[in-house]
């Protein structure tokens, strides 16, 4: 698992690259919550184009990263989804609650 | 139905053998030629199971996770993940989607991923003794094959 963050006016892109399980997720949520405090972006974009598998760890990634950036009043969204983490998302139920476009 | 083949396979319920484990039985159900799909799934539900185990079986050490899997002559492959740790208390209740006692970077979505991405789903827990977990899933046959 890799993780790409970048910010540019307060637009922040996380990519998530490689695996991500449960293993990979404790890791991930950390540093996403630290630049995201650093930051204070006003968007989040979650960019899961070089996702090569995902389990529910993942919608917690994604469930976390929202929650802070709600705290901070910042809008959160996942693009490029690859086909197997989206049959985990569609299964979940998550789309209900935050904007997800699946890759194209 | 007969046993076609079978495997066992014992970890320590470290998280970096989460990856392994799921590459493992699908390395192992690749004898049945699944489409990619289907071994994604599988892989996707195995990770579940072990996580589970890692996270609540053994909060608060290492334990051995026995994975085995068995294949079919009806082209149907069943995984069972055994612990020995603390045992589920309402087995119902932990199925449920989003109920979790595992905190905030957890989803409570292990059990409906792994009910969504197989045909069945078992799960045997006695508190104190262990959960064991068995999924059966159909490979489809291709076209071609046999």
């Amino acid at each position: 698992m890799d993780l790409d963050m970048t910010i540019t006016e307060r637009k922040m892109t996380v990519r998530i690259l490689g695996e991500l399980d449960h293993h990979a997720a404790r890791c991930m949520i950390r540093r996403i919550e630290e630049f995201i405090d650093a930051h204070l972006p006003r968007d989040c974009v979650l960019d899961m184009a070089g996702l090569t598998f995902m389990d529910s760890s993942g919608i917690a990634v994604i469930l976390r990263t929202q929650k802070r950036m709600n705290e901070i009043g910042g809008r959160t969204w996942v693009e490029n989804v690859p086909p197997q983490p989206m049959r985990v998302l569609d299964a979940s139920g998550i789309d209900r609650i935050i904007r997800i476009t699946s890759q194209n | 139905m007969e046993v076609t083949n079978s495997m066992k396979l014992e970890i320590p319920s470290r998280s970096v053998n989460e990856g392994f484990a799921r590459s493992a039985v699908a390395c192992f159900v690749c004898h049945l030629d699944p489409t990619l799909d289907e071994l994604e799934d599988l892989k996707a539900a195995v990770s579940e199971a072990v996580t589970n185990c890692i996270v609540h079986a053994y909060p608060d050490g290492i334990g051995i996770i026995t994975v085995r899997a068995r294949l079919f002559s009806d082209n149907s492959v069943e995984i069972s993940i055994r612990d020995r740790g603390r045992g589920i208390e309402d087995v119902a209740k932990a199925r449920e989607p989003m109920f979790t006692t595992g905190g905030d970077d957890r989803s409570g979505m292990g059990f409906t991923i792994m009910e969504s991405f197989t045909d069945t789903l078992s799960v045997r827990s006695r508190p104190g003794r262990g959960t064991c977990v068995t999924m059966r899933k159909r490979i489809s046959v291709r076209a071609g094959q046999r």
